[in-house]
């Protein structure tokens, strides 16, 4: 069956959803019924269907099931966000078209993304300045206590959604060249004696460390894996100069941590850097020293700054009486497990939830944003929870075999970061929101309202489509040259 | 590198199965406690939304009703009590605002139609709205207007049962409150239900359970002849019979009769203080009566010492002021109205005590019955020979004994009075139990009055009488 095909007819389910789910929302509110309401579905489809017709004539080789991955859960997200509220769901549907237009503009512009190494220190630069954007007096926007918007005139967004595309474009050149210097090591390694003396000295600084300064188990956990992955960093005698941009974008995520209080964020800019410094050098000790320092800094903010340490705060107690009543405080957290505990097993079914007090307040707030896995979980259940899980996965698995098949080093490190920024930026916020880790406000990719996310995400999935159109015409080449 | 790159996608996977781990966790294994948490509103407003089904009498008549307001999903409904005071205890409340109570709460779920997670699915599959289930009581309005008209504003409680089935046919606690006054007047009503919570001492009618020990345990027969003269030495402190009249030898029978303290309390020491215990939990003391009612409204009857913990057969407690329903200050015996008449219907039913129940059936909205509370056995206190012989011994007392006050013309009535002295001897808590007719029993009684100052025969006696009229008839009266 030819790419096109198999592309097409992964549409077919997402038509299904976007009828059917359009459909059971209908249903449960007869009493606004409208003619307009019912187009949505309709007009979803069209550009879908427009968007697979381009892919086909542009990218003809790239891999048919990420973009029908995409509008599954777009169609998902455009459902439940017309569930919450229908005027939302206009404006996210009109988002869906500006997303589109970025996205052909990237294929369109972009013809080979080996082009994008060329401006690396420009798009860090600018990645950087999207970053501290909001930050910035006049235009920055605080929300619940993060630093994640911009306000320009009637347009707000948050730059952080198109930073993270442009770090990791950096990330993946930067270690395209470096990685191999980071860990070669030189000609002789460590004698025994020294490696044991290295070996005795890191066990003795954790002991005394432990002791000084009276650590935790979880420290102390934390400084052992931080002392054996040092250790055994050492013991290849690297060259240290290299790690000075290591240590560089460890300082940025902390100096993230503070300055847009942000640990959501800062631990998907970290967490898809330490997931490329690993396929680019295979060091599990890099990973390990890298990961033992970012949760150390977290520690010690959560312990040092009262909005970090407020954030985990409500996360360890969210049913403490006081923090449910303390403006930003731990009623969302405590909302969201509630309306899972409601959703059940197989959910209250389309449209069935409760949103509305009877006053007509929310019960759930940011539902439609930070919470919309809250409200899915509530309608569909464990089961339409799971099944958006997989989708995710599904997604993240055809985003990985696109790096497996690249052929150079850059394109394969450029996948897996796109890859990896968008499975852990799913990870942090419905891992927030499930409890797993303190609840931060990003947007789950492709189903959350919002436009930035919709356009980035859409650039993101251009950008995955062209890397893996080049790699499967050069294997397609390659095979052609061996018959 | 394409073997790192496998492995990130492993540890991916690890990640997502977190999280799909953390969402079976919340929706599913730990859903229970979120939904009772106390800060969750969910269930509140949700059930604020089904219409709950009705509580009926026994008759039919409704007792509990929901009435809707607005339209579509903004309809709410709220309980409104067409009887107002006449159930009061017994069906309790619901309301948003101040919870629920009674048998609003014990029933709740089917009530408000909760249903199995796969029910539910099948009722969404038919788009069904939720729906609450009706609740029929066992509740006879002829015998609780009776039994709240006999009490004529006293307090006190009156309960009656059915021997055979344990179905409770009045439930009766005074003060009583009007329902519908629940929202607004919370803090001036009295919500104590006396008929399952409160503790008194029984008095004499606690002979009953004396008696029914020494003659099931073959120790004594109703002829056995004990030294009735007053006062007579127990636990080494002189004890005198009511009014200090001496009887002098006499048989078990004409001690009943009587209500001579002396004779039960040397029974009592006789038996000693395990069996006597082993009789009460036969009856159903020392535990929450298995009644569907909430736990939290109920009471366990028993020998409780002064700190109020029940004690069981090795406390040190004065068996002999026991056996005659007072103590001491080791441990004195203090029953709800609800166990006494539990008492009466088990010598009534031939010895076999029948559990209590307070609902008939549970209907829902499509007409099939949802639940039958079927008789069912609790315990058997006692052979039916010796109940027989404890029914005839408390026949005397209502033919020619303390309890005359409950005869009824043409119907055989046997009982028991009590009177124990409350309140430093200023006051009496008086009592009656019994049931009728003896050859068949159909209903037993038990009636109280708190700080009164007249005698369980003359006080307590007269109401249950009228209370037993109401429910199995009688000539005249």
């Amino acid at each position: 069956m030819s790419a096109r095909t198999r592309e097409l007819l992964g549409l077919i389910p997402v038509s299904l959803l976007v009828t059917a789910g359009f459909a059971a929302v209908l249903l449960t509110r007869t009493e606004d019924v409208s003619d307009a309401t019912a187009t949505y579905g309709l007009f979803f489809l069209g550009c879908c269907v427009f968007a697979h017709l381009f892919i086909r004539s542009r990218l003809p080789d790239a891999d048919p099931y990420l973009f029908p991955l995409a509008a599954l859960l777009a169609a998902f997200g455009l459902v439940m966000i017309y569930r919450i509220d229908a005027e939302l769901a206009r404006e996210q549907a009109q988002w869906f078209v500006i997303g589109l237009a970025c996205f052909c503009a990237t294929i369109v512009f972009l013809r080979d993304h080996h082009a994008l190494e060329r401006y690396r220190y420009t798009i860090a630069a600018a990645g950087l300045a999207l970053l501290v954007m909001p930050r910035l007096p006049g235009i920055g926007a605080q929300v619940n206590g993060a630093f994640l918007a911009v306000q320009l005139g009637p347009i707000k967004f948050q730059p952080a959604e198109f930073a993270k595309i442009a770090i990791i474009i950096f990330l993946a050149s930067y270690l395209r060249d470096t990685g191999d210097m980071l860990v070669r090591a030189r000609l002789r390694p460590l004698p025994p004696q020294r490696q044991l003396l290295l070996i005795g000295a890191a066990a003795l600084g954790v002991l005394v460390l432990v002791r000084l300064l009276g650590l935790g188990t979880a420290a102390t956990v934390l400084l052992a894996i931080f002392a054996i992955s040092l250790v055994s960093i050492l013991r290849e005698r690297p060259s240290l100069k290299h790690f000075g941009p290591l240590l560089l974008i460890w300082g940025m995520a902390m100096l993230m941590l503070l300055f847009i209080r942000d640990l959501g964020s800062s631990l998907m800019f970290f967490g898809g850097f330490l997931a490329l410094l690993y396929v680019a050098t295979d060091r599990l000790s890099l990973v390990g020293a890298g990961a033992t320092m970012f949760l150390g800094g977290a520690m010690f903010f959560a312990n040092s700054v009262s909005h970090v340490q407020s954030r985990v705060d409500t996360w360890l107690h969210p049913f403490d009486p006081d923090l449910l009543e303390k403006v930003g405080g731990s009623y969302q957290i405590a909302q969201s497990l509630f309306a899972q505990a409601d959703g059940g097993l197989f959910g209250r079914g389309f449209g069935q939830a409760l949103l509305d007090l009877p006053g007509g307040t929310k019960i759930l707030p940011a539902a439609h944003t930070d919470l919309i896995y809250a409200v899915i979980t509530n309608e569909l259940g464990l089961f339409g929870a799971a099944g958006l899980i997989l989708g995710y996965l599904l997604f993240v698995a055809r985003g990985f075999k696109t790096a497996l098949v690249a052929a150079d080093g850059f394109s394969k490190l450029l996948a897996v970061g796109l890859t990896s920024v968008l499975a852990l930026q799913v990870f942090v916020i419905v891992g927030g929101v499930t409890k797993v880790i303190p609840l931060t406000g990003v947007t789950l990719p492709f189903v959350s309202y919002g436009g930035s996310s919709i356009v980035a995400n859409m650039v993101l999935l251009a950008l995955l489509l062209t890397v893996s159109d080049h790699a499967r015409e050069d294997r397609g080449a390659l095979q052609g040259g061996l018959v | 590198m394409n073997r790192q790159i496998v492995q990130l996608f492993g540890l991916c996977t690890l990640l997502f199965a977190t999280l799909v781990a953390f969402t079976s966790w919340w929706t599913v294994l730990g859903a229970k406690d979120l939904e009772t948490n106390a800060n969750n509103r969910r269930p509140l407003i949700e059930e604020q939304r089904i219409p709950r089904g009705l509580i009926l009498a026994r008759d039919g008549s409704v007792l509990a009703r929901s009435v809707g307001r607005g339209s579509g999903s903004r309809r709410t409904f709220t309980r409104t009590y067409p009887a107002g005071p006449l159930f009061s205890h017994a069906i309790g409340y619901n309301f948003i605002s101040k919870g629920r109570a009674g048998l609003e709460r014990s029933r709740n779920d089917q009530l408000v139609g909760k249903e199995s997670e796969f029910g539910s699915i099948f009722s969404q599959l038919q788009s069904k709205d939720r729906e609450g289930q009706d609740v029929t009581t066992t509740l006879d309005p002829r015998g609780q207007r009776a039994a709240l008209a006999a009490l004529g504003g006293r307090k006190g409680s009156i309960v009656a049962m059915e021997p055979q089935t344990g179905r409770v046919r009045v439930m009766v606690s005074v003060p009583e409150y009007n329902p519908n006054d629940v929202p607004t007047r919370f803090k001036e009503l009295s919500l104590l239900n006396r008929a399952t919570q409160s503790q008194y001492p029984p008095g004499s009618t606690f002979k009953v359970v004396t008696a029914a020990a020494a003659l099931d345990s073959g120790k004594f027969n109703p002829q056995s002849i004990v030294d009735g003269s007053s006062p007579r030495p127990v636990s080494g402190v002189p004890l005198a019979n009511s009014g200090g009249q001496d009887f002098g030898p006499i048989s078990l029978t004409d001690a009943l009769t009587n209500s001579v303290n002396t004779v039960w309390a040397q029974v009592g020491e006789r038996l000693g203080r395990g069996t006597l215990v082993n009789y009460m939990q036969r009856f159903g003391f020392n535990q929450d009566p298995p009644l569907d009612y909430p736990d939290s409204q109920m009471s366990a009857s028993g020998v409780r010492d002064e700190r109020g913990r029940v004690l069981d057969g090795d406390g040190g407690f004065d068996v002999g002021r026991v056996a005659i329903g007072q103590g001491g200050s080791e441990g004195a015996i203090l029953v709800s109205p609800l166990q006494m008449a539990m008492v009466a219907a088990a010598v009534g039913n031939g010895g076999k005590l029948m559990r209590p129940a307070l609902t008939e059936k549970v209907v829902g909205k499509d007409g099939r019955v949802k639940e039958r509370v079927e008789p069912e056995e609790q315990s058997t206190v006692m052979s039916e020979k010796a109940a027989g012989m404890l029914a005839e011994m408390m026949g005397n007392v209502v033919r020619e004994g303390t309890g005359t006050a409950a005869a009824l013309s043409g119907i055989d009535v046997a009982g028991k009075t009590g009177t124990a002295e409350v309140d430093n001897a200023t006051a009496n808590q008086a009592w009656f139990i019994g049931f009728a007719p003896i050859d068949r029993p159909r209903m037993a009684v038990a009636v109280t009055i708190e700080r009164t100052q007249g005698q369980g025969g003359t006080e307590a006696a007269p109401l249950a009488k009228r209370v037993l009229e109401a429910l199995i008839g009688g000539g005249g009266g």
